[in-house]
């Protein structure tokens, strides 16, 4: 198979990372990227929306809820069976990886288009649905109904963090205004979409490499944990694309969806509400172990098992 | 004339958490800037946003700045990355810097 550039991009940033080269994204850079890729899969879903019916997606909304509940769960009692952490660090590894990666998700968007398969591009409204459920489950995993600091500004964080509040209102716009109505802003957030990916994927290898130090002091239960959970929730995202009748491309986003771990929406959150629980921990997994796999193994090898295995695939 | 400058090195994740205690004791007002270091808990490299560091400054009368700094002792100490300290310093319009419910 063609090899993807975009991916590339990321493998150069962590082998750069790796080497200790003198490079690094400035961080408002970074942070424009992020921006500029988080609105990009908005409009993208925004616009098809327009065109769907949405009286027919809207109950979809609430199956992927459970979908983020489940993978929370999941992980959450894998963890606690293994006996190898306390419970609030179980529980706060269980947010992160019940949660979401929109990097991962757009990798997986990028793949799609490189292998021509079509998807559901409003699974976006998706990626926001699941940055919520796990969440807050890993918070009342430990808190019960009363966190550390009070709801307020936990709620903050995970309802108004850039992720919900650009993806989302980058689906209303696009909903809004249509295909034709964004169509001046093609240039920007539809056409130069990889090219922003693979920056974005460069600046993730530096800061994967960076983190990767940390995998020898967190020992290898979590390195089996980050490699084997995403498995495992690439599962359980295809059964979920498969009770709603997805096509493989709308598949592959949800198994994408259900192998990534959140390391921007779950950390904040989680170091808020859920003190105690060791941040490296759970971010080491998430985005030095888990981002990478996901990003270089797992999008093709959930590719190749669902066009073989994935009702309709035709494989 | 005197007063205390308190400074607190933390986690970016208590930013807010930390200009509502600082308020709420009667403060004046703060700056805040972005910090990088190494210290106990690991190092800071500000360069990626869950791993930042923030140093916070308040000038304010002694006792507004004891009530801040047993406020994040008993509240934050345990579980953040966080230094405080107190300096007394010489400023020139004390009066701007006095709680607002002392004047």
């Amino acid at each position: 198979m063609q090899l993807d550039p975009v991916i590339l991009f990321f493998v150069l940033g962590f082998g750069a990372g790796l080497l200790r080269a003198e490079m690094r994204l400035p961080s408002a850079v970074y942070e424009l990227l992020t921006v500029i890729l988080l609105l990009s899969i908005g409009l993208k879903g925004g616009v098809e929306l327009a065109e769907a019916d949405l009286l027919q997606i809207l109950p979809r909304l609430g199956t992927v809820l459970i979908m983020g509940i489940v993978l929370g769960l999941l992980a959450f009692g894998l963890l606690r069976l293994s006996r190898a952490l306390p419970r609030s660090d179980a529980a706060a590894i269980a947010a992160h990886y019940g949660s979401v990666s929109v990097g991962t998700y757009a990798v997986a968007v990028a793949f799609l288009d490189t292998v021509g398969v079509a998807y559901e591009a409003y699974s976006a409204a998706f990626v926001v649905v699941l940055e919520v459920p796990a969440i807050l489950l890993g918070i009342i995993l430990v808190r019960g109904l009363r966190p550390q600091n009070g709801w307020s500004d936990v709620l903050h964080e995970v309802f108004l963090g850039k992720g919900v509040v650009l993806l989302l209102g980058g689906l209303f716009i696009g909903l809004l205004v249509g295909r034709q109505g964004i169509s001046d802003l093609e240039p920007l957030f539809i056409d130069a979409f990889k090219g922003f990916l693979a920056l974005f994927l460069l600046e993730m290898g530096l800061v994967a490499a960076s983190q990767s130090g940390a995998i020898r002091r967190h020992g290898t239960f979590l390195l089996l944990f980050a490699l084997g959970f995403p498995l495992l929730g690439a599962v359980v995202g295809a059964v979920f694309a498969w009770l709603m009748a997805m096509s493989l491309g709308g598949a592959l986003l949800m198994a994408v969806l259900g192998a990534s771990a959140s390391y921007i929406a779950a950390p904040a959150a989680m170091r808020l509400s859920v003190p105690e629980a060791n941040p490296g921990l759970s971010l080491t997994a998430s985005l030095a172990i888990t981002f990478p796999f996901n990003v270089l193994v797992g999008v093709p090898l959930y590719y190749a098992v669902l066009s073989a295995v994935y009702p309709g695939a035709g494989g | 004339m005197n007063r205390k400058l308190l400074t607190v090195i933390t986690e970016q994740a208590l930013e807010r958490q930390l200009i509502r205690c600082v308020m709420e004791a009667g403060a004046r007002g703060y700056t805040i800037t972005e910090a990088r270091g190494q210290g106990q808990r690991g190092l800071r490299s500000a360069d990626f946003e869950t791993g930042c560091n923030i140093r916070l400054e308040v000038i304010c009368e002694e006792t507004v700045a004891r009530q801040i700094s047993t406020r994040l002792h008993r509240d934050y100490f345990q579980d953040f990355a966080m230094v405080l300290y107190l300096e007394d310093v010489e400023v020139l319009r004390p009066e701007k810097f006095d709680a607002s419910g002392h004047q």
